[in-house]
């Protein structure tokens, strides 16, 4: 990993939301437009029927109660009522059903695209950004869509419409009613607005407390082993203690000011119904008393429905206060999602590809089989692949103010071993990232084969050249499929070929299921030498042209590195290869090496040469002076 | 990994465990937890006696009013409003007892984890990988907490609801109400039928989400390798399965929950269309009062949803138990190395250390050390070389009882190393890991980590006999300089020295330095065994290196090869005799004339 880059984003990000985040988001539903739209009517079918059922028990309790009733008309209603219910499910279930696979599919649409941009993304994104950050967009943020898409939408829909039914319906049966109703309803809004202002402060203190703990419980489980020599696990375990109730305190408080929203919502609105029936009473009472020319007394019927309608009207209410937080929360996520998607990918406008060649009549014509020579094709020229690769005043920043390589030049005849020295921040694993375009130099050239790197196309770059990183990453599989990773299309043969030339086949016959023994991420089951060993195996399955190994060998003793180095010497028969290490037996045979300092090259020529020149890789070699 | 045992529920089946296991978390917080529940019932109560008030409001109020008496109505509205505001009274203090409770059951429950942590070895850690001790941690930790919340919430208020609202209807008038009987056991059977189904697909969808999200996370820490060997195509292929897979599972569990609602719908509304024709008959028959139907109606929508509440907190309990049983798995972890019965007063006398007969293997796996025997006098300097996997940080991890050995055993001071409190034991022999770790903060809180009350003095002279109080004075701000999260900003060798000035600090009895100065250049090497030597007399310093410059001058020599002793002697007699330290020699020596 490099180290000059990582600066992490803030742990929490403000939920702004950016402008255009709805409009893109809805850009999804569009291929189920004819769905959604579906969706929408049946929808409004539901709340349409729903409403209509309350309405409806209005005429038989009037009728039942009317001291004459008509048995025709009660049970005509009955069915009536029945009918619209009826309605009411059906269309809830087949809304429910259509929405099911389109914000499954939606999801996952996401998620794909979410992952597959990533994949293309430069380097230097990774560095600037924590795992944590994107794993949040694959969990939290993705969750939150998922539940806006699924819940929030659908919910907003029918509250809307419950709302907008209700209050026809209410205003049709009282306007002196309906009258008290909005102010009451004006009140309880007023109150959420003030609560959920006060709370988002709190959320906010949660937030950064729980950064704050989970920061600590991340760093101190990391440092496990470490807190476990130094009998430390009193302290952390103090430290933690304070960390955790400083949390809970703000947690409580954000809970709390959430909690809090339901009672207060709930009562308020029994509140406006006590109002109401006092009021609906009066008016009742009152009979047929007109105000303004306009009647206002209602019968008991009347005011039974609704007395149903003020709550049916405050419930899709608070409902809808309830989902605006959820809301916000899943278009910030969208929004964080968005911007990752608006990220530049990996720029690649190379044209030139790699094939495998083989020469009919002295000229080079391209293979469909493995040939073990490889070309570079350039429109119709066919130029083959030699291992030439030439820095011409190379400069080259991270992050566009520090220069960490200055004005580099150097070349690497086709199979020679290059191999470069120097202290930590030198810039020598800057080098190899740069042949292989992990990050782009800003000023010069470099060419591989006399093409300038840029035009070959990117992936074609990186397959020809192996590289060993510095620190060996292993995936979750099997020991066989960590060295196939190299070239999937390896035979079982040729994998083990490959572990025998780096030394590896040894330990991994002795492990308990071989080749097949499954690694963890993490391999606690492995020593750093033997994953290095492993790393590089995968590499010579792969075959490449270009070798490039970044301290590959510093953690295998020299006795074993010697003993790789054979089969080394096999692998690199014929390749280029560049060599980055700290132990300077490691790079002794090279044919020229280079001295890195602060970005420039200091010194080159062969191990003898320099020696001669008593300068700095003398120094180096005789340990006057620290490498680091 | 150990995905698999993660969805392991039958390991914690029986929920009576589940809930004995966590109950101490709640330790502090208990009355809390039952004056919110106490409180819950109170304001479920209040909400059940409103809709009463209100059929004697309707009742007998419009009926007095008709009569010009206007006082019944805002009697029974007042009460009506009063009684609202009590009930929102004690609904507000409930909500705050139980986010307490809530906050501090889950506090309780990091902190029981966390400290859980803290007393494993260093087998139980290896055993969990740190990213799933961290999920727990955080994830699974603030699932439970919304089961809890839920649970006391919800689960409380439903059935008390359930339960009031159900004798009010039978009081109001017993005969309609008969008609839950029939409603009830459907909903109920039906929920059952369909949670049964449904528990197992969201599992299953659970399980495909974890494994798509372990994916991606390591997708993320290879990107590199991923780069470099051209296979986005194929992780974008394996990710698009598994994305896949989570679509297809979700579909499966979410067509079956999405039954839940229009069911419910489906029998409530039955309920309400006999309600409203045997009702309507009674209101005909004058069996029944206007006023009792309308409080009936309302009941019934009661009693429905609090049905639904309990079947969706049920369902959200069992959703929660996949996290449950994951904190579970870590609290329930024995630690293999424990020093309970062991003497307080027992501390290691002095630097010796005896190997009898010691064989160890990691787990269950093969011996990865057989038949060590070996003796190191106080004060000595002893090196040990091997090659890769030969088991030379095994070999030391042992000394300060890191890890247990299989048979035979360690002694340090003349005593079993099982026999002292690991604090007695590890402050006298201090380790400088292979894989170390700096923590954030300042250098000097860092060094401090060794001695917690050293004075500048001690901590000053530990890093100039680890070379590191120069460079460390090159710093703009010396000791105070900020090291960052895993002490980014400093060089590897710089590191190095560092965790060696920590251990000094120790002013142990034993100092073992493990590969701890491949980084750092050998001249500095030298110096700091020649400070070592010098500066500490009685310490004995076990050196293990792959640089032969760094044990050459050593006491002993301990040769390792594959888990066995292949020699011990000092330099000049391994030259002469021994074939695998030659080997090694040479191969770091040959062409230096």
């Amino acid at each position: 990993m490099d180290k000059q880059k990582n600066q992490k984003q803030p742990a929490f990000q403000k939920q702004k939301i950016k402008k255009g985040t709805i409009k893109r988001l809805l850009g999804y539903f569009k291929p189920y437009s004819i769905a959604l739209l579906a969706v929408v009517v049946l929808i409004i079918i539901a709340s349409v029927a729903s409403i209509l059922g309350t309405y409806l028990l209005k005429p038989i309790v009037d009728n039942a109660a009317s001291g004459a009733p008509v048995w025709s008309k009660f049970i005509r209603d009955l069915i009536l009522l029945a009918v619209a219910y009826l309605l009411s499910v059906a269309a809830t279930y087949a809304y429910a059903a259509i929405m099911v696979p389109i914000s499954n599919g939606i999801l996952n649409n996401v998620r794909k695209e979410l992952f597959s941009h990533l994949q293309e993304l430069p380097l230097n994104y990774y560095d600037t950004h924590t795992h944590g950050d994107l794993m949040s967009l694959f969990t939290n943020d993705t969750d939150a869509m998922r539940e806006m898409i699924a819940n929030g939408v659908p919910q907003i829909i029918t509250s809307l419409l419950r709302v907008a039914g209700v209050f026809i319906a209410m205003l049709i049966l009282s306007p002196a009613l309906t009258a008290i109703t909005l102010l009451m309803l004006f009140i309880m809004l007023r109150v959420v607005s003030v609560l959920a202002q006060r709370s988002s402060k709190y959320f906010k203190n949660r937030q950064a407390d729980l950064a704050k703990v989970n920061g600590y419980m991340e760093e101190m489980i990391e440092g496990q082993k470490v807190i476990k020599v130094f009998c430390h696990e009193n302290e952390v375990a103090k430290e933690f203690t304070k960390l955790n109730e400083d949390l809970r305190q703000s947690a409580a408080n954000a809970s709390i000011s959430s909690g809090v929203l339901m009672p207060i919502m709930g009562n308020l609105s029994y509140t406006l119904f006590a109002v109401t029936a006092m009021v609906g009473v009066l008016l009742a009472a009152m009979g047929n008393s007109t105000l303004f020319g306009l009647s206002i007394g209602i019968t008991i019927g009347t005011l039974t429905s609704f007395l149903q309608y003020t709550r049916n009207f405050s419930q899709p209410i608070v409902q809808l206060s309830q989902q605006f937080q959820s809301i916000m929360s899943a278009l910030a996520g969208a929004g964080r999602i968005f911007d990752l998607l608006d990220e530049k990918p990996e720029e690649d406008s190379g044209t030139v590809t790699l094939i495998q060649a083989k020469e009919v009549d002295g000229c080079l014509i391209e293979s469909d089989t493995c040939t073990g020579k490889w070309a570079w094709k350039r429109g119709d020229e066919y130029i083959p692949l030699r291992g030439d690769v030439r820095l011409n005043n190379v400069t080259f920043s991270y992050d566009g103010k520090v220069n960490v390589l200055k004005n580099v030049s150097f070349y690497a005849k086709p199979g020679q071993k290059i191999a470069l020295v120097g202290s930590t921040g030198a810039g020598k694993t800057t080098i190899t990232n740069l042949i292989n375009r992990f990050y782009d130099i800003q000023e010069g050239t470099i060419t591989f084969d006399g093409i300038d790197i840029k035009e070959i196309k990117k992936s074609d770059l990186r397959r020809s050249l192996g590289i060993v990183l510095q620190d060996t990453h292993l995936f979750t599989g099997t020991v066989r499929e960590n060295i196939r990773y190299g070239n999937p299309l390896a035979t079982d043969e040729e994998v083990e070929e490959a572990a025998k030339l780096s030394n590896a086949h040894f330990f991994i016959t002795h492990l308990p299921q071989g080749y097949d023994t499954v690694l963890t991420a993490d391999g606690a089951n492995l020593s750093q030498g033997q994953r290095q060993l492993l790393a590089i195996a995968r590499v010579a399955v792969a075959n490449p042209p270009v070798l490039i190994l970044d301290e590959a060998t510093s953690s295998i003793d020299t006795r074993t590195e010697a003993l790789i180095e054979r089969g080394m010497d096999k692998l690199m028969h014929g390749r280029t290869v560049f060599v980055i290490a700290h132990r300077l037996s490691t790079v002794r045979n090279a044919d020229a090496i280079l001295v890195l300092e602060n970005g420039e090259i200091i010194e080159r020529g062969s191990h003898e040469e320099l020696l001669a020149q008593k300068g700095r890789y003398y120094k180096l070699y005789t340990g006057a002076f620290e490498l680091e | 990994m150990e995905r698999d045992s993660i969805f392991d529920y039958d390991r914690s089946k029986k929920t009576t465990g589940v809930i004995k296991k966590l109950m101490p978390c709640l330790k502090g917080y208990g009355r809390y937890t039952v004056f919110s529940i106490f409180t819950i019932i109170i304001e479920a109560v209040f909400e059940m006696l409103i809709p009463l008030i209100m059929k004697v409001l309707i009742d007998t109020g419009i009926e007095e009013a008709k009569a010009g008496n206007y006082a019944p109505v805002f009697k029974y509205g007042g009460i009506m409003i009063a009684l609202a505001l009590l009930s929102l009274f004690f609904g507000a203090i409930s909500a705050r007892l139980a986010a307490i409770s809530s906050t501090g059951f889950v506090t309780g429950l990091r902190s029981k984890v966390f400290n859980k942590i803290q007393s494993f070895s260093f087998s139980n850690m290896d055993k969990f990988s740190t990213a799933s001790l961290i999920t727990r941690l955080t994830n699974d930790a603030s699932m439970i907490q919304n089961a809890f919340h839920i649970s006391i919430r919800i689960g409380i208020r439903a059935p008390v609801l359930l339960i009031v609202a159900t004798i009010l209807t039978i009081t109001i008038n017993a005969k309609l109400s008969l008609i839950f009987a029939f409603a009830l056991p459907v909903l109920g059977v039906t929920f059952a039928l369909l949670a049964s189904i449904a528990f197992p697909r969201l599992k299953k969808m659970l399980e495909e989400y974890d494994s798509m999200n372990a994916g991606v996370q390591e997708n993320l820490i290879g990107i590199r390798v991923i780069k470099a060997f051209v296979s986005q195509k194929r992780e974008k292929e394996s990710f698009n399965k598994k994305s896949d897979r989570v679509k297809d599972a979700g579909i499966a569990a979410e067509s079956l929950l999405i039954l839940m609602q229009p069911i419910s719908m489906l029998v409530i509304y039955a309920v309400m269309l006999a309600v409203g024709y045997f009702g309507g008959t009674m209101i005909m028959n004058g069996a029944m009062s206007a006023g009792d139907f309308t409080s009936f109606l309302s009941y019934i929508a009661q009693i429905l949803m609090s049905v639904i509440m309990i079947s969706l907190t049920f369902m959200q309990l069992v959703l929660s138990r996949a996290s449950m049983a994951r904190v579970i798995e870590v609290i329930d972890e024995e630690p293999y190395i424990t020093d309970d019965n062991n003497d307080p007063d027992l501390t290691v006398k002095d630097g010796s250390i005896e190997f009898n007969n010691v064989s160890f293997a990691y787990g269950e796996g093969l011996n990865v050390l057989c038949d060590i025997n070996l003796r190191i006098e106080p004060g000595e300097t002893v090196g040990i070389i091997g090659g890769t996997g030969s088991a030379k940080t095994t070999l030391v991890q042992l000394i300060p009882r890191l890890y247990d050995v299989k048979s035979g055993s360690v002694k340090v001071g003349g005593v079993d190393v099982r026999d002292y409190k690991l604090k007695n034991l590890r402050d006298a022999v201090s380790m400088v890991l292979q894989k170390n770790v700096l923590f954030s903060g300042t250098i000097e809180e860092n060094l401090r980590w060794g001695k917690h009350d050293a004075t500048m003095n001690e901590i000053i002279e530990a890093a100039k006999i680890a070379q590191a109080h120069d460079f460390i004075m090159s710093f703009p701000n010396g000791y105070q300089t900020d090291l960052g999260q895993g002490g980014v900003n400093v060089s590897g060798g710089q590191k190095q020295r560092l965790t060696i000035a920590r251990a000094l600090l120790k002013s142990p009895k034993v100092l073992i330095l493990d590969d701890s100065t491949s980084a750092v250049d050998t001249n500095t090497d030298a110096n700091i065994r020649k400070a070592l030597k010098e500066k500490t007399k009685d310490l004995t310093t076990i050196i293990i290196a792959q640089r032969v410059n760094s044990i050459m001058e050593a006491d002993k020599i301990v040769v390792l090869n594959e888990g066995r002793i292949a020699d011990i002697g000092k330099h000049d007699e391994l030259l002469r005799r021994c074939e695998i330290y030659r080997e090694v020699y040479s191969s770091q020596t040959r062409e230096v004339g």
